[in-house]
C-alpha cells in the first residue's frame, strides 16, 4: 500500500517541475520576441546609429520621475554628416574595438561589466570633458594616450595604453555617443550631463 | 590491494575519467585564487603589473578560471555518479577521454592567448581568436565551437548510458538539464553592434546558467550525495529534487528579468523581474530544510565527513550567497543605485562559492574515499584537521571578502550613486572614500585567507585516509521505496 499523502508524490511533483519549466520558458519566449521589437536599432528605446548626428541630452521626466535621454537638433561629431550605413559602420567598428580591447573588464556599459573603472553608459556626457567643443577632442587624444592624459582622482588607477589608433577612437567615441542616447530607464539615476548650451 | 593506497583499480571507467576532469579543475581553481589575488592586489597598487598583465587580464582570467574549474567539476561528477546510477557501464568511454583532452587542450590555449596576446584590434579576427571581450563569456568563437562539440560528446554519453542502464529521477534531471546548459550556452555566439540585444542574448548565458541550469545541477548532485554520504532514501531524494527543480526554474527562468532594468529593455521587466528574482531564494530555503532534515534523521552520521560537512556548508552557502545577497539588491528600487557596483562582486563571491565551489568540492572526497579502497572518513580521521581547517579557512575568507565588498558597495551606492550621481568624479569621489580603501584592504587579508585554505585543501586531498587502515562502513541500505515512513530509523553508518 502506498501511504504517501498527495501532495509529496514523487510522480506528481516530476509533472509539476516540467510543466512549470515549459510553461515559464514559453512566457520567457513570448516575452523576448515583444522586447525584440521594442530594442532594434531606430526604436523610441534604442536610436538608430545616425543619432550620432544629433546632440543628445539626458534629462529628467516629471511625470516618471526619473532620467531619460532626450535627443535634440544637429551637433554633428567630428564635424561630419554621417550616412546610415557610415554611422553604422562606425559604430560597428567602435564596438568591436570597445570587445577586442577587453574594455568590459574595468568598465561597465549599461552596468555591466567590472568596478575598477567608470561606468561609460553616459560618458559622452559626462561633464569631466568640459564643454562640447572640446569633448570630441579630449576623448580622443584620451583614448590614443591614456597614460599621460589619465586623471586618476587620487586613485592612482590608469588606463594602460592599449595602443588605440585615432581611427579606433573616433569609432569608440560613436559608439559612445550613441550608447548615451539609449533610454535604460533612469539609470544612471541623478547624473548630471555636461552643459551644452543652447 | 591496500586500503589506504590511491588505487585507480577501485574505479569504474565513468570515474577514472571523473578524476582527470576534477584534477583539471583543481588546476583552475588554484588559477581562479592567483588571479584574483593579483587583481585585489591592484586595487591596492594600481601600478603593480601595469602594462604586463593589466586589471582586465587578472580579472578575467579570474573569472574564467572560476566558471571553468566548476563546470568540469560538474562534468566529472556527472560521469563520477554514472555508472552507479545507471547500473550500467558508461557509454562512449573512448569518445568522452578524447573529448577531455580537446577541452583540457582548448582551456590551455584560451588561457595562453589571454596571458599573452590579451586582446586584439577591432576585428573580427579578435573575436574569433583571441578575445570576444564579453565578460564570463571572453572565450574566442573558435573555443566555443570545441565547448559545444566537447558537450555534445558529455550529453551523448550520459543519456545512452542512461538508456543502456535505468533511468532515475536524478539521472533525468541531469539529462534535461544538459540540453538547457548546452542549448543556452548557443545564445551568447553572435556578433551585434546594438549593446541592448547583445546584453539581452549575453544574460541568457549567464543567468540562466548560474541561477537556473547551475542550480539545478548542484541540486541533482546533492540528491545523490545524500543518498550516498548519509544513505537517506532515493524517493525522498528525487521527490525533494522535483520540488527543487520546480522552484528553480519557476522562479529563475522569468528571474531573468532583474538583469534586464537597465539596458534599454522595456518597463515592464521592473514587474517580472523584481517578482520572479525575489521569489528565487525559495527553493534554497527548500534546500536547506532537506539537507538539515535529512542530516537529523540520520544523527548526523556520515560514511565522508569531509564531503558531508562541504554539502551541509553548500545548504547554508547556498541560501546565504545566491539566495540572501541576491534578493538584498533584487528589486529595482534598490538595484538603481546597486546596478554596477561592488554589491554585485559581494554577491558574485559569496553565491560561487557557497553554491557552486562547495557542491563539487564534496566530490573530490568522495573520490578520495573510492580512490583509496573506501578508506574510513569518518570520526577520529587521523590528520582530520587539516580538512576542517581548511573549510574554515575558505569559509571565513570568502565571507570576509563578501562582507567587506559588499560595505564598499554600499558605500558607492550611497556616495557615487545616490548623492554623486554617478557621473567620473561621483565614482572616483566614492573609490577613494576612507571606507572603500579600508574594504579592498580587508578584501585583500580575506582573499589571502581564502588561499591559505586552498592550500591546505590540496594537501588534504593529496593525503587525506592514507594512514588509515579503518575501512568505511558500505553505505546504508536504501530503505524500502514508498513504504518506508518518513522517520525510519537512521543509517547504522
Amino acid at each position: 500500500m502506498n501511504e504517501t499523502p498527495w501532495w509529496a508524490s514523487q510522480r506528481g511533483w516530476g509533472h509539476v517541475a516540467i510543466w512549470i519549466t515549459v510553461i515559464m520558458f514559453a512566457i520567457l519566449l513570448v516575452l523576448t520576441y515583444d522586447s525584440h521589437a521594442m530594442i532594434e536599432a531606430g526604436t523610441e528605446r534604442v536610436p538608430g546609429y545616425t543619432v550620432i548626428n544629433k546632440r543628445i541630452d539626458y534629462v529628467y521626466d516629471e511625470e516618471r520621475r526619473r532620467y531619460r535621454p532626450e535627443v535634440g537638433g544637429e551637433q554633428l561629431l567630428f564635424g561630419k554628416r554621417y550616412s546610415a550605413e557610415e554611422a553604422e559602420d562606425l559604430v560597428t567598428h567602435g564596438k568591436k574595438i570597445v570587445q577586442g580591447r577587453n574594455c568590459m573588464n574595468c568598465h561597465t556599459f549599461l552596468g555591466h561589466g567590472a568596478y575598477y573603472a567608470p561606468d561609460l553608459t553616459k560618458s559622452w556626457l559626462d561633464p569631466a570633458w568640459g564643454s562640447p567643443q572640446s569633448r570630441e577632442m579630449l576623448m580622443v587624444q584620451f583614448l590614443q594616450n591614456p597614460e599621460e592624459n589619465a586623471r586618476t582622482y587620487g586613485t592612482g588607477r590608469v588606463m594602460p595604453d592599449l595602443g588605440i589608433t585615432r581611427e579606433e577612437a573616433r569609432a569608440t567615441v560613436a559608439y559612445l555617443k550613441w550608447m548615451a542616447a539609449i533610454d535604460t530607464n533612469g539609470f544612471p539615476h541623478n547624473f548630471e550631463p555636461m552643459t551644452q548650451g543652447g | 590491494m591496500a586500503i589506504n593506497a590511491l588505487d585507480t583499480s577501485n574505479l569504474n571507467g565513468g570515474q577514472r575519467l571523473a578524476i582527470k576532469y576534477f584534477s583539471v579543475a583543481l588546476a583552475l581553481f588554484v588559477a581562479q585564487i592567483i588571479f584574483g589575488l593579483l587583481a585585489g592586489l591592484q586595487y591596492l597598487m594600481p601600478q603593480f603589473l601595469l602594462g604586463s598583465l593589466d586589471f582586465a587580464t587578472n580579472r578575467m582570467l579570474h573569472l574564467n578560471a572560476t566558471v571553468v574549474w566548476l563546470l568540469m567539476g560538474f562534468i566529472g561528477g556527472v560521469y563520477w555518479l554514472l555508472e552507479d546510477e545507471a547500473g550500467h557501464p558508461t557509454v562512449g568511454l573512448r569518445l568522452g577521454n578524447l573529448a577531455f583532452w580537446i577541452l583540457t587542450a582548448a582551456v590551455a590555449v584560451v588561457v595562453l592567448v589571454f596571458l599573452i596576446v590579451q586582446m586584439g584590434p577591432g576585428t573580427d579576427f579578435t573575436r574569433w581568436f583571441i578575445n570576444e571581450g564579453r565578460e564570463y563569456i571572453e572565450a574566442p568563437r573558435w573555443a566555443d565551437i570545441g565547448i559545444v562539440a566537447v558537450f555534445l560528446v558529455f550529453f551523448f554519453n550520459t543519456v545512452a548510458t542512461f538508456s543502456r542502464g535505468r533511468w532515475t529521477g536524478i539521472g533525468m534531471v541531469i539529462s534535461l538539464d544538459m540540453i538547457a546548459l548546452g542549448g543556452l550556452y548557443l545564445a551568447g555566439m553572435f556578433y551585434t553592434t546594438n549593446v541592448s540585444i547583445d546584453q539581452y542574448w549575453w544574460w541568457w548565458v549567464i543567468h540562466l546558467w548560474v541561477e537556473a541550469t547551475w542550480e539545478v545541477m548542484a541540486g541533482a548532485i546533492m540528491a545523490w550525495a545524500l543518498m550516498t554520504v548519509l544513505g537517506t532514501s532515493r524517493r525522498i531524494v528525487t521527490t525533494w529534487l522535483y520540488i527543487e527543480v520546480a522552484l528553480m526554474f519557476g522562479s529563475g527562468i522569468l528571474g531573468l528579468g532583474h538583469h534586464y532594468f537597465w539596458i534599454g529593455t522595456p518597463e515592464y521587466w521592473f514587474k517580472i523581474g523584481g517578482f520572479f528574482s525575489a521569489l528565487e531564494p525559495i527553493p534554497l530555503v527548500a534546500m536547506v530544510v532537506h539537507a538539515v532534515y535529512d542530516s537529523g534523521t540520520h544523527n548526523m552520521k556520515a560514511r565522508n565527513h569531509p564531503a558531508f560537512a562541504y554539502l551541509i556548508a553548500h545548504a547554508f552557502g547556498n541560501f546565504l550567497g545566491a539566495g540572501v545577497w541576491g534578493f538584498m539588491q533584487t528589486l529595482p528600487q534598490i538595484n538603481l543605485y546597486t546596478h554596477g557596483t561592488q554589491w554585485t562582486a559581494s554577491h558574485g563571491h559569496l553565491a560561487f562559492f557557497g553554491a557552486f565551489a562547495t557542491i563539487v568540492i564534496p566530490l573530490f572526497y568522495l573520490a578520495v574515499q573510492r580512490l583509496r579502497g573506501d578508506v574510513w572518513m569518518g570520526g577520529g580521521l587521523r590528520g582530520g584537521w587539516r580538512w576542517k581547517w581548511a573549510l574554515g579557512l575558505m569559509g571565513i575568507g570568502v565571507l570576509g571578502m563578501s562582507i567587506a565588498l559588499l560595505i564598499a558597495g554600499y558605500e558607492q551606492s550611497y556616495i557615487e550613486r545616490a548623492v554623486g550621481g554617478s557621473d567620473w568624479a561621483a565614482y572616483f569621489e566614492a573609490q577613494t572614500h576612507p571606507w572603500f580603501v579600508q574594504a579592498m584592504y580587508w578584501r585583500m587579508i580575506m582573499g589571502v585567507t581564502t588561499a591559505l585554505g586552498v592550500v591546505l585543501l590540496l594537501w588534504d586531498l593529496a593525503v587525506i585516509g592514507r594512514y588509515e587502515t579503518r575501512k568505511a562502513p558500505e553505505p546504508a541500505a536504501e530503505r524500502p521505496e514508498a513504504t518506508a515512513p518518513e522517520g525510519a530509523a537512521p543509517s547504522p553508518a
